[in-house]
């Protein structure tokens, strides 16, 4: 059964530096105040890599990628 | 339908002893050890939340059943124009503190927290001298009350939560679900007032008896507070799908065509007047407009007072009570909060129209708790419900009208959060 993965982000740890954006813009754009805007539908294979690599590079560690069935 | 009692008694020094409630309500402890037919009956009745969200109550429960979870009672009351929860607690705290001790045995726990503002003195004071009363009653339920800080936040679950175990009374996210881990990390229900009160009645009653009134998806009654033409503000006990009109004359209210009434609460939706004088107190019947019975507040607003410059004021008031955690709150409350107050003083008004659409749609569901969602929905049905007043505060450079605010909006004094 596959999983279905999405980014997501935790508004309160949220400080927007805007990185995510950067690193995935196709799922991620930033608001009038720079703030991030998640698209929450499920990622492709070949967005997980780069989705991976924004949770670890988010300096304020608030974004994280959720699994479910 | 009819409206049952209206309307109900609010002073403070008409508090039911124990020995008059319990002519009604046989004591908790007759439930203990029955805590899955309890909560059959509450599902059966189809009990839901009280406090805004109507959530099933019975599934809430069983999230938390047999897992050494804690049952709390939110009776902070946040919403301003909302007086249902102080008037149970300072009239009938017997029902409220059996709905309490009745929802621990339902889930085998042993603790309920029964949490009030601390700008309700008399609220504590009432539960706690019914307490004392209960002395002689089963105590394996152990029931505290605390005094929460007056800010509107506090009565989010997971604020409550924090404030409970210490923390300030600041809202934690949506990531961990409160009957996961909540009060000293354990599995907590939080149940508003009325709704505790509701679970005594069905414990009391049954649950044919509770479906006997209302509809069949929302039985029941409910409890409103509907705010009247002096700024009074009168709560009645009615039926859920009697017309709301009913409701708004039963507590000596007024509405008509141009009456345009807030309902649910500050964080509800206006409705104009014509559809105040056709819709149906029911969650179903209030949908369609934007709207639901939310906390039960019905706000109409008499005819010379401006639904837009109110609208302006409710939102620098949310400002005020963010928690300012979230960059959707820091930011864009105060901007679509100016923008509105742009609109009001006719300055740009195709412009900041234009930003309020735009911000709305940035913010909605986006911050780490329900405020800025209540911003929006707030927002959104003010958009549509007065934007005839728009255009008038355009051609005027401001408001036309020269009543002073209608709306009770509190002064934030205190600072604390915990």
């Amino acid at each position: 059964m596959a999983m279905k993965r999405k980014l997501v982000v935790d508004p309160i740890l949220c400080d927007g530096r805007g990185l995510c954006a950067e690193l995935v813009p196709e799922r991620i754009t930033l608001d009038d105040w720079g703030f991030p805007i998640v698209d929450p539908s499920p990622l492709s294979r070949s967005e997980q890599r780069e989705a991976r690599r924004a949770v670890q590079l988010c300096p304020a560690l608030a974004l994280r990628i959720e699994s479910t069935r | 339908m009819t409206v049952l009692e209206a309307p109900v008694a609010q002073r403070e020094d008409a508090t039911v002893s124990l020995s008059r409630h319990r002519a009604t309500f046989p004591p908790p402890s007759d439930s203990a050890g029955r805590g899955r037919a309890l909560l059959a009956e509450v599902d059966a009745a189809g009990l839901r939340g009280c406090g805004g969200a109507g959530f099933p109550t019975a599934r809430k429960l069983r999230a938390i059943a047999s897992r050494n979870g804690i049952i709390v009672v939110n009776g902070t009351e946040g919403e301003p124009a909302s007086r249902k929860d102080r008037m149970l607690l300072c009239t009938t705290p017997h029902r409220v503190i059996d709905g309490a001790v009745l929802a621990a045995h339902a889930v085998r726990s042993r603790q309920a927290h029964i949490c009030v503002s601390r700008s309700v003195p008399e609220a504590a004071q009432a539960l706690r001298l019914a307490l004392a009363e209960r002395q002689g009653e089963d105590g394996r339920v152990h029931v505290l009350v605390h005094e929460a800080p007056e800010h509107f936040v506090v009565g989010e679950e997971t604020a409550l939560v924090h404030w409970l175990n210490g923390g300030e009374a600041l809202p934690t996210g949506r990531r961990v679900r409160m009957t996961e881990r909540g009060v000293d990390g354990r599995p907590t229900a939080i149940l508003n007032a009325e709704t505790a009160a509701n679970l005594a009645q069905i414990a009391a009653r049954g649950a044919e008896w509770f479906r006997s009134t209302g509809t069949d998806d929302e039985p029941g009654t409910r409890l409103a507070t509907v705010t009247r033409p002096d700024r009074s503000m009168q709560v009645v006990e009615v039926e859920v799908g009697v017309p709301l009109a009913t409701v708004i004359t039963a507590a000596g209210g007024f509405v008509d065509h141009d009456t345009p009434v807030l309902v649910g609460g500050y964080f509800g939706a206006w409705i104009t007047g014509a559809e105040a004088l056709a819709v149906d107190f029911s969650d179903a019947a209030l949908r369609p407009l934007g709207a639901s019975v939310g906390a039960g507040i019905v706000v109409p607003l008499p005819r010379p007072v401006c639904g837009w410059c109110e609208t302006v004021r409710l939102l620098e008031w949310m400002v005020g009570e963010s928690s300012r955690q979230c960059g959707v709150c820091v930011n864009g409350l105060p901007a679509l909060a100016s923008a509105a107050d742009a609109v009001a003083r006719g300055i740009d008004p195709y412009d900041n129209v234009a930003r309020l659409h735009r911000w709305v749609g940035h913010i909605d569901h986006r911050g780490g708790c329900g405020l800025p969602d209540g911003a929006v929905r707030l927002l959104r049905s003010a958009l549509r419900v007065h934007a005839n007043l728009i255009g008038i505060h355009a051609r005027s450079g401001g408001c036309p009208c020269d009543t002073g605010p209608f709306l009770a909006i509190p002064e934030t004094r205190s600072n604390s959060w915990r």
